[in-house]
């Protein structure tokens, strides 16, 4: 198990070290330079080039870019040319509001799929199944943005139950969470829809195991059957769809803050492209990747320690 | 399971129509601005209404399908035309430096959340329907990489290839002449799945203002343009967004129709 997450940790660090290599040259390639489009089109060349300076912008490509991941390992994000402030700081700011709506539509789309799932698998084959896969379908085939205008229009503008968009932050724990609710069921409807879907096959697939006759001989009820033995063991392939699931709802989530205003690391990342902020989108990049990277490796060190046959 | 077979034939099927159709035909020109006429409900004039313009939005629906079903296809062809290569490369030489440098880019590819690196490359290269073919064409690459090598894998250890390989096929030949048709079902059936996705990938990407640029309608930027005027006129909001429903829920079906029938593992008598 022990040489399993060393040889893992490598592959996780390589990952992140060409994950990095990836972002910095692509943000290069954005045409134009940030020391000019900052001080306008009537500056000076010598001030031009003496921001260009400060910025480092004068120094060749690969040093540039092992002076940034430093100062990414060392927790220096630079600063933000617009914001003047800490890149580290801002994208810390903006996390306090996209992790939780990822981190809620998750739990939501777990609570949503799992009594569906079940539901479909107990009755497969007939009526309530073909209905519930039916409306997963739909649901699969909703973009999330859309979703979020139709919920907006029930929730906010005809029955004013809740906030159409902005976030009051978390000094006021009860706003912040119900202006949180509808991004969060906008992105998880669809991803409850997939998530059903697999549930439902992997526990179609359980369910027809001998241990399964096993069980109901011995005098359990379906349900019991069910909830004991078949969930357990469908829970890998589930396992699997929410780590994926997981890097879906960050890059969702960066359209649905746009749809609600919130100010979390999307909306941070779409407004630093507009106004050129090359260092805060090139570090609010990295951190939504290397967050994605992070959770494929701890979901695949749950596999391990789940099915010993994987460690291999 | 014939069901979804016809049903998504049916649903992508209209799509697809009306984007033809428009070639040749729409109610009314979708370039022509008639401010007084604008946000008005769906009528016997305007089947589905019109947008803030005064545009007819059948029109626009219509000229829209065009822009979402040219830019996932054209991405599907990205996906399959550098992808299938890749991934029979990487089954012929299997357990190989190359197998392994496209498995691990491929891994890498997939570990970047694809919409994020979608609005990166649009960033770059600036928002038109073109770049967002690229970005989303690009992750369409390693999906049909992983497809074609999946599938190709357990064919290369059958009688038959051995029997090739001792005619003296190399393994291009092999795997054009023997591999690539037994695979074909696979491709097709991914093939649909990655267009059903390009299609919401485009709307996500042009709602965001990162796709086709005005005037070209797409659904996407029908959307955007909406959303201050839910309130006033849903329809605006609604329609597009439907008409994104009914394709991708269409494409999805028929994938899922063309698998059953071209799997005959998975067909079950009548």
């Amino acid at each position: 198990m022990l040489r399993y997450v060393i040889r893992r940790l490598i592959s996780l660090g390589l990952s992140l070290l060409v994950a990095s290599a990836l972002i910095f040259s692509v943000v290069e390639l954005v045409p134009g330079d940030p020391a000019s489009f900052m001080l306008g089109t009537g500056a000076q060349p010598e001030t031009v080039a003496a921001l260009r300076q400060q910025m480092g912008l004068d120094l060749p490509l690969p040093l540039r870019y092992l002076h940034w991941l430093g100062g990414v390992l060392t927790g220096d994000l630079g600063h933000s040319f617009t914001y003047k402030t800490p890149v580290a700081g801002m994208i810390l700011d903006r996390m306090q509001v996209s992790l939780p709506l990822a981190l809620m539509a998750l739990a939501l789309a777990v609570l949503i799929a799992l009594p569906i799932g079940m539901f479909a698998a107990a009755r497969r084959g007939r009526t309530g199944d073909t209905a519930v896969m039916g409306a997963t379908q739909i649901g699969i085939a909703l973009p999330n943005f859309w979703f979020a205008m139709l919920l907006v229009l029930l929730f906010a503008v005809n029955l004013r139950w809740l906030p159409a968009g902005g976030f009051p932050g978390w000094s006021h724990p009860g706003a912040a969470l119900k202006s949180l609710l509808l991004p969060a069921v906008a992105l998880a409807l669809p991803q409850a829809a997939i998530l059903a879907r697999v549930l439902r096959s992997a526990l179609v697939e359980t369910l027809g195991q001998d241990y399964i006759r096993t069980a109901r001989a011995k005098g359990l009820t379906a349900g019991q059957v069910l909830s004991r033995h078949a969930l357990r063991n469908a829970l890998i392939p589930v396992l699997t769809i929410l780590g994926m699931q997981f890097s879906f709802l960050l890059a969702g989530a960066i359209i649905i803050e746009n749809v609600f205003y919130l100010p979390g690391l999307g909306r941070l990342i779409f407004q630093a492209i507009t106004q050129r902020d090359l260092i805060v989108v090139q570090s609010a990049v990295l951190v939504l990747v290397a967050a994605v990277i992070l959770v494929t490796f701890l979901v695949d060190l749950s596999y391990a320690l789940v099915d010993p046959r994987l460690r291999k | 399971m014939r069901a979804s077979l016809i049903l998504g034939t049916l649903l992508s099927g209209l799509a697809l129509a009306a984007a033809l159709a428009s070639f040749v035909w729409t109610p009314a020109d979708v370039t022509q601005l008639a401010i007084a006429q604008k946000l008005l409900p769906p009528s016997g004039q305007h089947w589905l209404g019109t947008d803030h313009f005064g545009r007819d939005m059948l029109s626009m629906i219509m000229v829209g399908a065009r822009t979402s079903i040219a830019v996932a296809l054209v991405a599907v062809g990205i996906g399959m035309g550098f992808g299938v290569p890749l991934g029979l490369l990487a089954a012929a030489r299997s357990g190989g430096w190359l197998d392994e440098v496209v498995m691990r880019g491929n891994d890498l590819v997939f570990a970047f959340p694809s919409l994020v690196i979608a609005i990166l490359i649009t960033a770059v290269l600036g928002p038109s329907a073109l770049n967002a073919i690229i970005a989303i064409g690009i992750f369409n690459i390693p999906v049909f990489a992983r497809v074609t090598r999946g599938g190709a894998l357990p064919i290369w250890t059958l009688d038959y290839i051995r029997a090739a390989q001792v005619a003296g096929k190399g393994a291009g030949r092999i795997s054009i002449q023997h591999i690539l048709p037994n695979i074909a079902n696979l491709l097709i059936v991914q093939g649909t799945i990655q267009f059903s996705l390009g299609i919401l990938a485009e709307a996500g990407l042009s709602y965001v203002g990162l796709g086709a640029q005005p005037p070209t309608p797409s659904w996407g930027r029908m959307l955007a343009e909406a959303q201050t005027m839910v309130a006033l006129a849903p329809h605006v909001a609604i329609i597009p967004g439907l008409a994104i429903v009914v394709t991708v829920l269409g494409l999805n079906l028929l994938g899922d129709g063309l698998r059953d029938a071209l799997d005959p593992r998975l067909r079950r008598s009548p």
